[in-house]
C-alpha cells in the first residue's frame, strides 16, 4: 500500500505493527512535499531534519512499548497560530515574522504526548482573519483540487495540506467557520469542538469568546481520534471546561457507530434560500435524503435570526480581537518599524507596517465598536444578540439531534476574487458564524464535487457537549 | 467681605496585596529579584497566553470589603482597559468597571473636629503594570516586568473629606484595616500603598462640586497635606480672578512644593472597556462570603475595648500597642505565657519603641518571639539579672531573637546574689573610698549613690543596686 494513502490511525497502526516506520511516512511526506509545496505553498517553516529526527525518536518509543496510542508515529501539520517551543510561529503575518515562541500550545503538547511528529506549520489568513488564506504575509495557498482556486481559510494551509497528501492530518483554529469552510473547499473533514473542549492556551488569539482548535483529517476516524487526543482540561486556560471528569464524554471516537436510526435532524428553510449556488444545494439535500434513508428522521424547520449573526459576530471578533493584537506593538517581540521619532511613532510604523490590510480594517471596526458613546449601541447590543441566537439554538435542539446544511454558499473561489469586496467575503460566512457566537460543536464532510470538479462540503451541527452525535451520523454518511 | 472656600476631597487608593503570587499568573511577587526574573508568559504578554484568576485575591479584597462595611458585589466581573504603554505588555490592563467586587462602604474617622463617616464609593481588583527605567547613559528606556501582575485593589472614596487632616484620618483608618487583615503592609514610601487626591473648592453653603483635579506622586503624608494646601490654593486664585479651574492631572514635586500638569482629563483617553472574554464572571457564594466575614481579625477598636476590660493597663499604652497588629499579638501572647500584662507593656513601650525609632524600623518587623520576651521578664522578677543587664540582654535579642536564659549562662551575667561576696565587696569600696564614705556619714545622702556606683563596677554590673544600696547603708 502506498505509504501516504493511510489515514492517521491506520498509519499508526501499521507502525506499530511494524509494517512501516514513523521515519518513512515522514519521508514519504517530506517527498510529497516536495513535489506540491510550490504549487500549493501549504506550509511557512518546516524543519525537515528536525521533523526527520523527531520521528526517528519516536519510531524508537515505539518500539520499546513506551508509546501505544492511536496517533503514535503520525506526521502532523499546525496551524501557525498555534505556538511550538523552538518552532518559529507567525501566525502569517510578518508582525511575527521572527517569532519563536518558548512552550507550545496545549493541544500542541496533548498530540506530541501521544507520539504524533510535528511537520511544520501551515498558511492560514494573517491572525485567522479570512476566509480564503490570501491575506496571509507569507503569500497564497491554493487548493490541490485545483490551484486557480483558494482553498479557503482561515485554515487554508491545513485543508490544503491534507487534501494534497502533505500530511496525514492537521490541526486548524475555528473562530467564525475557519476549519470547516477550507475542509469543505478541500474535501477533508473538518470539525469544531464546544467551545471549552480543546485548551486555548498557546493559540493565539483573535475572537477569545468564539476561537477553538480542530482536527482536519481524511475521515470521520481519524477527526474522532484525534479530537480525543487534544481534547483536554487545562488549568491554565480559564476558559477550559473539564469534560473528562464532569460531563464524562470525551470518549469520541466510542462515537463511531455506523447507525442513525432515529435521529431527528433538522434543517433550517433559512440556510436554503437566496445566495446558495444550486449545485451546493442539490449536494447538500441528496445528502440529507441519504440519512432519512439509513433511518433518521428529516424535517425542514425555521432557525431564524440567521440574518443577525453576521454583524453580531464581525462586532464581537473585531471588538476582541482589536483588544487581543494590542500585544503587538514592537516593545517585546516581532517586528519593531526601522525609523521612528518617539514612543508613539514606533508604535505608529510598527503596526502600519507590520500588520495587513484585513487585520487593519478589523482593528479599526473593533476599535469603534467599543468606543465610547458607541459600545451600547454596537457591542453590548451584539452580545444581546449572541444570547438569542444561543437561545433559537436550543430551541431547535429541544426538537432535534442535529442541525443539517451547507458550509458555505459556494464552493471555493477563484484566487484573487474575493479581497476587493470584503463585506461579499464576510457573507460567505453565513452558516459558519451562527455555531462560534452559540459555542456549539460542528463537524465538515465531503458530499459530492461540483460540474468543475471542486468539492462540497456538509454541515452537521449539535448541541453543546454532543459532538459523539456528529461524529455518529457523519461516520454513517460516509460509510455510504 | 472676603468668600469663605471649601475644599472636597475624594481618594482613590491603590493598595498592593501580599499575596504569595500574582493575580493572573503563578508568579512570584517578592519584592527585589533581577529585573525580568519573576515573569512567565502571561505577565509578559505572549502570544497564546491566558490569565487565570489567583482565588486569595478575591478573598482579600473580600476581605477589604467586609472590614470596611461594603457590600459584596455577588457576580462580579473583570473588564480590559485598554491603552498602549510599555509597563502594559498587553497594552491592556485587566481591571474592574462595570462590577467592581465592592461597593457602597464606609470607614469612620475621628479628628479634632469630631466623628465622621468617610463613604466608601467602591473596591476593585486590578493588576499592577511593570516597571520602566530610563537609563540616561544609552538614551533609552527599559522595562522590568516583576512588578507586571501584581495584585492590586483600588479603594475608591466618596468626596466626603474637607481637610488634610480628614485625608490623612482616613488613611491610617485604612492602613490600619489592611495591615490588621494582613492583605499588605501598606507602605506609601515603598509603593505598596498609593493615594491619588482628587480635590476641587467651591464657596461655603453651595450646592454643586467645583471642578476638580488629580495630584499624583504623593508619597509621604507630609506630601499629601502639602499638596491639599497647594492645590487649594491655587484653585482659589484662579477662582478669585475670574478664571475657571481645569479638569486635569497633576503631579507634585514635595521637594519643590509645586505641582505641574500632566495631562488633561478632557482629552483623556478613550479607555474602551469591555468584560475580559478569557475570564469567567466571579459568582460569590453567601457561603464563600460567611466564610472570609468569619475569619476576619478583632479589629483595632474592639481588641483596645477588650484589653482596657482584660488587662489593667493605661488608656495610653493600649493605644499604642493595638496601633499595630504584630506589636499587640506580641502582647497577648507574651502574656499569655507569663501573665503580667504591665511589666510586658512596660518593655514594649519603653526599650522596644526606643529601638524601632532609633533603627528606623516598622513594629511589623520585630522579630523576637513572645517566649523569648517572657523569659527575659522571668529572669527580672527572680532577679537573676538586675535592670541595666536585661536592657543590654534585651537589646541582643531585639537583634537576634536569642533565648535570654541560655544568653546570660553563656556569658555568665547572672547578678551575684551570693551576700557573702557582695558583703566583701561592700567593705572594699568602703576601704577604698573614704571620703566618700565621710561624705555620707556627714549627711550627703548623695555619697551613697557614688559608693553603689563603685560596687557594681567592682562586681561587673552582676549585683542588684537595691541589695547593694542595702548592705551599704547597712555597714556604714
Amino acid at each position: 500500500m502506498d505509504i501516504l494513502a493511510y489515514s492517521a490511525v491506520e498509519l499508526s497502526a501499521a507502525i506499530k505493527q511494524g509494517t512501516v516506520t514513523a521515519v518513512e511516512a515522514m519521508a514519504a511526506v517530506l517527498s510529497r512535499i516536495d513535489e506540491r509545496e510550490r504549487d500549493i505553498n501549504a506550509y511557512v517553516t518546516m524543519d525537515r531534519e528536525q521533523a526527520l529526527k523527531a520521528a526517528a525518536a519516536v519510531q524508537e518509543k515505539i518500539e520499546k512499548g513506551e508509546l501505544n496510542g492511536v496517533l503514535a508515529g503520525v506526521p502532523v501539520a499546525v496551524k501557525d497560530n498555534l505556538c511550538t517551543e523552538g518552532m518559529r510561529t507567525t501566525c502569517s503575518s510578518k508582525i511575527l515574522e521572527n517569532f519563536v515562541p518558548t512552550f507550545s500550545a496545549e493541544a500542541v503538547v496533548n498530540l506530541e504526548k501521544a507520539g504524533a511528529v510535528v511537520i511544520g506549520k501551515t498558511n492560514m489568513d494573517e491572525f485567522a482573519m479570512g476566509s480564503t488564506t490570501e491575506t496571509s504575509a507569507y503569500g497564497v495557498t491554493r487548493n490541490p483540487w485545483n490551484t486557480d482556486h483558494v482553498p479557503g481559510g482561515s485554515s487554508g494551509g491545513s485543508a490544503a495540506a491534507v487534501a494534497a497528501g502533505e500530511c496525514y492530518f492537521a490541526l486548524g483554529s475555528d473562530t467564525g467557520g475557519s476549519i470547516r469552510q477550507p475542509a469543505s473547499f478541500c474535501g477533508v473533514v473538518g470539525l469544531k469542538p464546544t467551545y471549552g473542549t480543546v485548551s486555548r492556551y498557546g493559540l493565539v488569539a483573535y475572537g477569545s469568546s468564539l476561537d477553538q482548535i480542530g482536527p482536519l483529517t481524511k475521515n470521520v476516524a481519524d477527526c474522532a481520534a484525534v479530537l480525543e487526543v487534544i481534547a483536554s482540561h487545562d488549568v491554565k486556560d480559564a476558559t477550559s471546561i473539564n469534560r473528562k471528569e464532569e460531563n464524562k464524554d470525551t470518549d469520541f471516537t466510542a462515537a463511531l457507530v455506523d447507525d442513525v436510526k432515529g435521529m431527528k435532524i433538522g434543517i433550517p428553510r433559512d440556510y436554503f434560500g437566496e445566495g446558495l449556488d444550486g449545485e451546493v444545494k442539490d449536494a447538500v439535500l441528496a445528502a440529507a435524503k441519504q440519512l432519512a434513508a439509513k433511518g433518521a428522521v428529516v424535517e425542514e424547520f425555521d432557525l431564524s435570526l440567521v440574518a443577525y449573526a453576521i454583524p453580531a459576530y464581525y462586532t464581537i471578533a473585531a471588538a476582541e480581537a482589536s483588544s487581543n493584537l494590542e500585544r503587538f506593538d514592537g516593545i517585546k517581540y516581532g517586528y519593531r518599524a526601522a525609523s521612528f521619532e518617539g514612543l508613539h511613532d514606533m508604535y505608529k510604523k510598527t503596526r502600519s507596517e507590520g500588520f495587513g490590510a484585513e487585520v487593519k480594517r478589523r482593528i479599526m471596526l473593533g476599535s469603534f465598536v467599543l468606543s465610547s458613546g458607541y459600545y451600547d449601541a454596537y457591542y453590548l447590543k451584539a452580545l444581546k444578540v449572541k444570547a438569542m441566537i444561543k437561545n433559537a439554538f436550543d430551541d431547535a435542539f429541544a426538537k432535534y439531534d442535529l442541525i443539517l446544511g451547507p458550509v458555505a454558499p459556494t464552493t471555493a473561489p477563484k484566487q484573487g476574487e474575493s479581497l476587493s469586496d470584503p463585506l461579499k467575503m464576510y457573507l460567505g460566512d453565513i452558516y459558519t458564524i451562527s455555531v462560534n457566537l452559540a459555542g456549539l460543536p460542528a463537524i465538515s464532510l465531503p458530499c459530492g464535487k461540483d460540474s468543475k470538479g471542486l468539492p462540497i462540503g456538509l454541515q452537521l451541527i449539535a448541541d453543546s457537549f454532543q459532538e459523539k452525535k456528529l461524529i455518529q451520523a457523519a461516520y454513517t454518511y460516509e460509510k455510504q | 467681605m472676603a468668600k469663605q472656600y471649601e475644599t472636597v476631597i475624594g481618594l482613590e487608593v491603590h493598595v498592593e496585596l501580599a499575596t504569595k503570587t500574582k493575580i493572573f499568573c503563578g508568579c512570584s511577587t517578592a519584592f527585589g529579584g533581577a529585573p525580568n526574573t519573576h515573569t512567565c508568559p502571561v505577565c509578559t504578554g505572549m502570544p497564546g497566553s491566558l490569565p487565570v484568576l489567583n482565588r486569595q485575591v478575591v478573598n482579600a479584597a473580600m476581605a477589604v470589603g467586609l472590614a470596611t462595611n461594603c457590600t459584596i458585589t455577588q457576580y462580579c466581573k473583570f473588564d480590559r482597559k485598554n491603552y498602549f504603554y510599555p509597563d502594559n505588555p498587553q497594552n491592556y490592563q485587566i481591571s474592574q468597571l462595570y462590577l467592581p467586587i465592592c461597593r457602597n462602604g464606609h470607614v469612620d474617622i475621628e479628628t479634632s473636629e469630631g466623628k465622621k463617616s468617610v463613604g466608601i464609593h467602591e473596591i476593585h481588583m486590578e493588576e499592577d503594570a511593570g516597571k520602566l527605567i530610563h537609563d540616561e547613559w544609552e538614551d533609552c528606556s527599559l522595562v522590568d516586568y516583576n512588578r507586571s501582575g501584581v495584585p492590586l485593589i483600588e479603594i475608591v472614596s466618596e468626596p466626603d473629606m474637607r481637610s488634610a487632616e480628614e485625608v490623612i484620618a482616613y488613611l491610617e483608618k485604612l492602613r490600619m484595616i489592611v495591615q490588621y487583615l494582613g492583605a499588605s503592609d501598606c507602605k506609601l514610601n515603598e509603593g505598596s500603598m498609593r493615594a491619588d487626591v482628587n480635590l476641587s473648592v467651591r464657596e461655603v453653603g453651595a450646592e454643586t462640586f467645583g471642578t476638580r483635579t488629580e495630584m499624583k506622586n504623593l508619597n509621604s503624608f507630609r506630601a499629601i497635606t502639602h499638596a491639599i494646601a497647594g492645590e487649594r490654593e491655587r484653585q482659589i486664585e484662579l477662582l478669585e480672578s475670574g478664571q475657571q479651574v481645569t479638569q486635569e492631572t497633576r503631579r507634585w514635586d514635595d521637594a519643590k512644593e509645586y505641582s505641574y500638569a500632566m495631562r488633561s482629563k478632557e482629552d483623556a483617553q478613550d479607555y474602551r472597556y469591555f468584560p475580559d472574554p478569557d475570564l469567567p464572571p466571579i459568582y460569590i457564594s453567601d457561603e464563600w462570603i460567611a466564610q472570609i466575614r468569619d475569619s476576619q481579625p478583632e479589629f483595632r477598636e474592639e481588641k483596645m475595648a477588650r484589653y482596657k476590660t482584660e488587662f489593667d493597663i493605661p488608656e495610653y499604652d493600649i493605644g499604642i500597642i493595638t496601633d499595630s497588629k504584630h506589636l499587640a499579638d506580641l502582647f497577648e501572647e507574651t502574656v499569655a505565657i507569663c501573665g503580667q500584662p504591665k511589666k510586658v507593656s512596660n518593655w514594649l513601650m519603653g526599650e522596644t519603641l526606643r529601638l524601632l525609632k532609633e533603627k528606623g524600623m516598622d513594629p511589623e518587623e520585630i522579630c523576637f518571639s513572645p517566649e523569648n520576651l517572657a523569659k527575659l521578664i522571668g529572669l527580672v522578677d527572680s532577679k537573676a539579672v538586675n535592670s541595666t543587664v536585661a536592657k543590654e540582654v534585651f537589646e541582643v535579642m531585639f537583634a537576634e531573637d536569642m533565648d535570654p536564659e541560655k544568653y546570660v549562662e553563656e556569658k555568665g551575667l547572672k547578678t551575684v546574689n551570693d551576700e557573702g561576696a557582695l558583703r566583701k565587696a561592700v567593705e572594699e569600696v568602703i576601704r577604698a573610698n573614704p571620703q566618700s564614705v565621710a561624705d555620707y556619714r556627714g549627711g550627703k545622702e548623695k555619697a551613697i549613690g557614688f559608693l553603689v556606683g563603685q560596687t557594681m563596677k567592682a562586681m561587673r554590673g552582676k549585683a542588684d543596686p537595691g541589695t547593694v544600696n542595702k548592705v551599704l547603708r547597712e555597714l556604714l
